[in-house]
């Protein structure tokens, strides 16, 4: 069953196109790896996808229905489809469980004992259940994002969109992120994941697609776009990233 | 050698004691009518819509750019020729006072939401709030923080400039003072009691402004990322 389609997707800064027409479909329970080099428009199409950018032109298709462009055709999106940021973007004047509360009790009116026992419950998922009254101010960068993962998840979002989730962490905090990232797949909740982990997307992604100057250059299996790419610019890029075992 | 001599300038401190509850009045009255008026002045000025945005923007550079007391003036002397209705002095006071201190707040309340890293609206955004809910929850919560220090700063000069509205006879503290010096001839020790009296009130507010603003910054919470 296909989540959401995009049609034609169309982005241009002024003069600049970043994206020229892309079409993808996501199925339920995908987990898809995009990868490409840095200025490729990997982030530029995740954020058209829950409408952080606006696209220029083309269709992000839910449910047979073409989303609109009134705040309510956006906010009802945004709800479905959840975003983890690469710099957390977590509110700093709330405590972890303020943050996962925040959209129970703003968007979706829960009363707040039952958004309280809720955010309490996606905080243990993360394995945050005693950071519940920290501030983020006094968080590591992976116990940020894992709050920031579990504030997605509060809101039951039908797919997850995360860019580069560990790029702002030091080496030895981007495990935890990675292995809540897993423990989410393993779930076989439905997810696009830009990153630089190629080890990571080899294992947890079921269709890895390689982004090129704003195109999908190649897309297939992680086996086949991370070991046996067939176009040269993909197979470039791979060797120019540190050397990875699978 | 001049005989100092307090004795009935103190014989009226009932009149004082009015005079400092009006003054008092009028600045608090100001201050929140323009809190409000100039959070909405700012998000006004901050439209993308230019009908929106301009009007706000000439309003607060008008109220900046004029002299106070040319306000003042305007609001007690002319505004009734065209509206047809008696201005009081605490009304005409408390009208220009507010607009005037909403222009000022506008400019802090758009320069307070506007250094809110975008990060904060997405990350809003992304759960699905709309963008008068982002701004409600995530953003004036945190600019306003920032605030706090211009805030207290303005509440002080509003209480310095709230001595004009003695010019309209309304009695505040300046007004009572200039009443006792001509009824009991003792300008020096009056004018000396009055301008005491505005040291303590206004420089005991600076110091517990000041205590407020070192416990928000070492609290930390709030700014601190
Ligand atoms: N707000 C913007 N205004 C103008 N140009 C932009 C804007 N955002 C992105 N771009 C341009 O669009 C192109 C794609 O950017 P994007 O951030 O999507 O790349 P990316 O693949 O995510 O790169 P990275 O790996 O560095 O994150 C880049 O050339 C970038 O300079
Ligand atoms: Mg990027």
């Amino acid at each position: 069953m296909t989540i959401l389609h995009v049609r034609g997707l169309i982005k241009r800064y002024g003069t600049v196109e970043v994206l020229h027409g892309i079409d993808l479909d996501v199925e339920r329970g995908e987990r898809i790896a995009i990868l490409g080099a840095s200025g490729s428009g990997k982030s530029t199409l995740l954020r058209c996808l829950n409408f952080m950018e606006m696209p220029t032109a083309g269709e992000i298709v839910l449910d047979d229905k073409a989303v609109g462009r009134r705040e309510r055709d956006l906010i009802a999106v945004r709800q479905r489809v959840g975003m983890v940021f690469q710099q957390f973007n977590l509110f700093p004047h709330m405590t972890a469980l303020g943050n996962v509360m925040e959209g129970l009790r703003t968007v979706r009116r829960w009363s707040a004992a039952e958004a309280r026992a809720r955010a309490e419950k996606e905080l243990a998922r993360v394995g945050l259940a005693d950071k519940a009254q920290t501030y983020p101010a006094h968080l590591s960068g992976g116990q940020k994002q894992r709050v920031a993962i579990a504030r997605a998840l509060a809101m039951d979002p039908e797919l997850l969109l995360f860019d580069e989730p560990t790029s702002a962490l030091d080496p030895e905090l981007v495990g935890e992120v990675l292995n809540v990232i897993r423990s989410l797949a393993d779930e076989g909740r439905t997810m696009l994941l830009v990153t630089h982990e190629l080890g990571f997307a080899y294992h947890v992604a079921t269709r890895v697609i390689f982004l090129a100057d704003g195109r999908i250059h190649e897309q297939g299996t992680p086996d086949e776009v991370l070991k046996h790419p067939r176009m040269e610019r993909t197979r470039a890029f791979l060797a120019s990233h540190r050397q990875f075992s699978f | 050698m001049y005989q100092w001599d307090f004795a009935p300038v103190f014989a009226h401190w009932p009149l004082l004691a009015q005079g400092l509850v009006n003054t008092l009045k009028v600045t608090a009255l100001s201050l929140s009518c323009g809190l409000v008026l100039g959070l909405m002045l700012a998000l006004l000025r901050l439209s993308p819509r230019r009908w929106l945005s301009w009007p706000a923007g000439f309003v607060i550079e008008v109220f900046r750019t004029t002299p106070p007391l040319v306000q003042l003036f305007w609001f007690f002397f002319a505004l009734p020729l065209i509206v047809g209705v008696e201005m009081t002095p605490l009304l005409a006071a408390v009208v220009t006072f507010s607009i005037q201190s909403a222009a000022f707040f506008a400019e802090v309340f758009r320069a307070g939401i506007v250094s809110i890293e975008r990060g904060q609206w997405e990350g809003a955004l992304a759960i699905g709030m709309s963008h008068r809910q982002a701004l409600r929850r995530i953003v004036l919560p945190q600019a306003v923080t920032r605030m706090i220090p211009a805030f207290l700063e303005r509440a002080i000069e509003l209480m310095k400039t709230t001595t004009l509205v003695a010019t309209i006879a309304y009695a505040d503290l300046l007004f009572a003072a200039n009443d006792i010096a001509q009824k009991t001839f003792r300008p020096l020790e009056t004018f000396t009691v009055v301008a005491l009296i505005y040291f303590v009130v206004i420089f005991g507010f600076s110091l517990l402004a000041r205590r407020l603003e070192r416990r928000l910054a070492v609290g930390g919470e709030a700014t601190v990322h």
